[in-house]
């Protein structure tokens, strides 16, 4: 069985939680591998970082450099070219950055690439067989990944239980030496911070949550009186904000805000993962979707299949009555 | 500034309740609403915008069958100069470095400063544009959502990053970029748009064609493979509320004010 390389990545000093779910990750893909982290980044942080992991990989691969202070993943590419054998399977979260990384790495390590894992059902010689998404999360898929020349492979962040604390008792080992060149044909400049917006929804209990099935930007009225009617505020999905209709400080997900009401209310939302990785809390899910199929449904407290622009203006309605 | 824009003809997810046929290791396609993947419309709209400010030209190109086509006459009644369609039984069952392997292929055709792709497609996978990047050996940024164009050798790019921050890059030209939606507003597209490209000749071109040795693609080259597709039960994880829409919004408020949403 290959080794099993997990990316760790981090920001001011403190690992992502990402750092404690490939654990449980690399137990699915094989019980027995052994899983080495690697951390790469720069100065004091950096080692943080590393001892801070050593609790949960029993060997941590650190590598400082200047030019990865900012995880720019061409440079990070490089610098993981270096240091991974070629039959690793290496281990990275499909966000972000783990999508701006892994899919080049793949083909630079030449090995096989999979993309947002959400479960792994083990390895049957050299083929291992995991379960993803498609289409928005309205149907799933078993796909086999050849690994006999390595993998590269992406998880959905949350998808796999975090292990807490740990007792791995790991060594650091410095491998910024093997580094290797760091130039690259793109630079980083610098991070500009999202607007902060005409009203924080961050702040309210309820949410009246809209999205694509508002159909059109007049509709938008019709949330809002429900909204005002419950006392609460009104936040959407992506399409929303990306068809300007509402300001970008209302959006809720993994691009958005992170949201924690008591009662968040779905409405014509079909519940793709980084919408619903922007709610967080445990709050009380109310999903409306005419499509009885839609993927909300899965992961709501409670669902009701209706006409949203039927249905809010009976429950604004039925709430001012009360 | 010549840009190469990767469509892709996908299922709707707006249009679409999915089902799986009788086998259960397919959907069942054969109602299937299709349209041109959400991400590549707006690829393509910030390719015209950038080729109308310092020149140009916009050449979409689609891995497919037949019915690829009408996506790549949709791209080009919004404005793109050429199309090209890249279709053989042999690129079938593709996988992801499939599908970049014959797309470089094309691109090594041409002489391109920019090639564009969506951020993500269908599959949720995000991967045809990075890897195309690395076997290009070119720069590479994911999820962009601003294109500054300010040198002849180099451009700005902003990339999406988590909470709705941008990151800013300087990156060398040639390169590729992935396009994340909301970087522009996606120009809208009339029955008349499309009847004025009905008759443009659209190049059809093979494994051959492109010199591709057909045992590094299709099925035959994957390495990654979909095996089946399942759909959970209907509301596994909800409570599901029936009965008129009085009863349900009746249930519901109950609900909701067990549970601190309502006085
Ligand atoms: C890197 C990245 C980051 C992202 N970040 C975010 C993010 O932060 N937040 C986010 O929301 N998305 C994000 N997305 C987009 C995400 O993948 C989905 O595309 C998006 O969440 C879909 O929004 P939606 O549910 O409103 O639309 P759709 O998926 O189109 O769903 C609309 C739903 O409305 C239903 N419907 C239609 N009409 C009606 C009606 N009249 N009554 C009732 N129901 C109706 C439909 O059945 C459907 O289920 C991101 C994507 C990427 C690639
Ligand atoms: N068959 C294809 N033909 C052309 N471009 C494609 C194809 N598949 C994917 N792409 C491009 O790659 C992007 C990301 O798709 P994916 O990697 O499949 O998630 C899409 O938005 C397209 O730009």
């Amino acid at each position: 069985m290959a080794k099993i390389y997990a990316y760790v990545t981090h920001a001011d000093g403190v690992a992502d939680d990402v750092a404690m779910e490939y654990i449980e990750a690399a137990k699915k893909i094989d019980s027995s591998a052994s899983v080495t982290a690697v951390v790469t980044g720069s100065g004091a942080d950096l080692d943080k970082v590393a001892q801070s992991i050593t609790s949960l990989y029993s060997e941590v691969i650190k590598v400082d450099n200047e030019a990865l202070a900012y995880p720019n993943a061409e440079v990070v590419r490089k610098a993981l070219c270096n240091i991974l054998d070629a039959s690793a399977i290496v281990l990275a979260p499909h966000n972000t950055f783990g999508m701006d990384l892994c899919p080049g790495l793949s083909i630079k390590l030449d090995s096989a690439f999979a993309a947002d894992a959400v479960d792994f059902e083990g390895v049957d010689g050299t083929s291992l067989k995991l379960v993803r998404q498609e289409l928005g999360g309205a149907v799933s898929t078993h796909v086999t990944c050849d690994i006999s020349a390595g993998a590269v492979i992406t998880i959905r962040p949350g998808a796999f239980a975090p292990t807490e604390g740990g007792s791995a008792g790991g060594t650091v080992v410095d491998k910024s030496g093997d580094a290797g060149d760091l130039t690259s044909k793109r630079r980083f400049l610098e991070v500009v911070e999202a607007e902060v917006g005409d009203v924080d929804i961050t702040k309210s209990d309820v949410l009246v949550s809209i999205g694509r099935g508002i159909e059109e930007e007049d509709n938008i009225e019709i949330a809002q009186e429900l909204a005002e009617a419950m006392g609460a505020v009104v936040s959407c999905s992506r399409p929303i904000v990306d068809a300007k209709w509402l300001e970008k400080s209302r959006q809720v997900g993994t691009s958005g805000q992170t949201v924690k009401p008591k009662v968040y209310m779905a409405m014509g939302i079909s519940g793709s993962f980084q919408h619903m990785g922007g709610i967080k809390g445990n709050p009380y899910i109310v999903a409306v979707n005419k499509n009885p199929k839609a993927p909300i449904f899965q992961v709501a407290d409670v669902g009701i299949v209706e006409d949203i622009l039927e249905f809010m203006p009976a429950l604004t309605e039925a709430i001012k009555e009360m | 500034m010549e840009i190469l824009v990767c469509v892709k003809r996908v299922p709707d997810t707006a249009e679409n309740e999915f089902e799986l046929n009788s086998e259960g290791n397919d959907l069942d396609r054969d109602d299937l609403v299709y349209s041109v993947n959400e991400w590549d419309n707006y690829a393509v709209e910030e390719a015209i915008q950038i080729v109308d400010n310092v020149g140009g030209s916009v050449t979409v190109v689609t891995v497919g069958d037949d019915e690829s086509e009408e996506v790549l006459r949709r791209e080009m009644a919004m404005g793109a100069n050429n199309g090209i369609l890249l279709s053989d039984d042999a690129f079938e069952g593709s996988d992801g470095k499939g599908i970049a392997t014959i797309l470089k292929a094309e691109v090594e055709k041409g002489k391109y400063d920019l090639i564009l792709t969506g951020a993500q497609a269908d599959e949720g996978a995000g991967q045809v544009g990075g890897m195309l990047a690395a076997m290009l050996d070119l720069p590479y940024a994911s999820l962009v959502n601003k294109i500054e164009v300010d040198g002849d050798s180099t451009i700005k790019v902003g990339r999406e990053i988590e909470g709705g921050n941008q990151e800013m890059n300087e990156i060398d030209l040639p390169c590729v970029l992935s396009i994340q939606t909301g970087i522009n507003e996606p120009r809208y597209v009339g029955i008349r748009g499309i009847r004025k490209v009905a008759q443009v000749e659209i190049p059809v071109k093979s494994a051959s064609d492109l010199g591709i040795d057909a045992s590094n693609v299709g099925e035959a080259g994957a390495k990654t493979k979909r095996v089946d597709y399942f759909v959970p039960d209907l509301g596994e994880g909800a409570e599901m509320l029936e009965g008129s829409t009085d009863e349900i919004i009746a249930q519901l408020i109950e609900r909701i004010k067990s549970k601190g949403g309502l006085a």
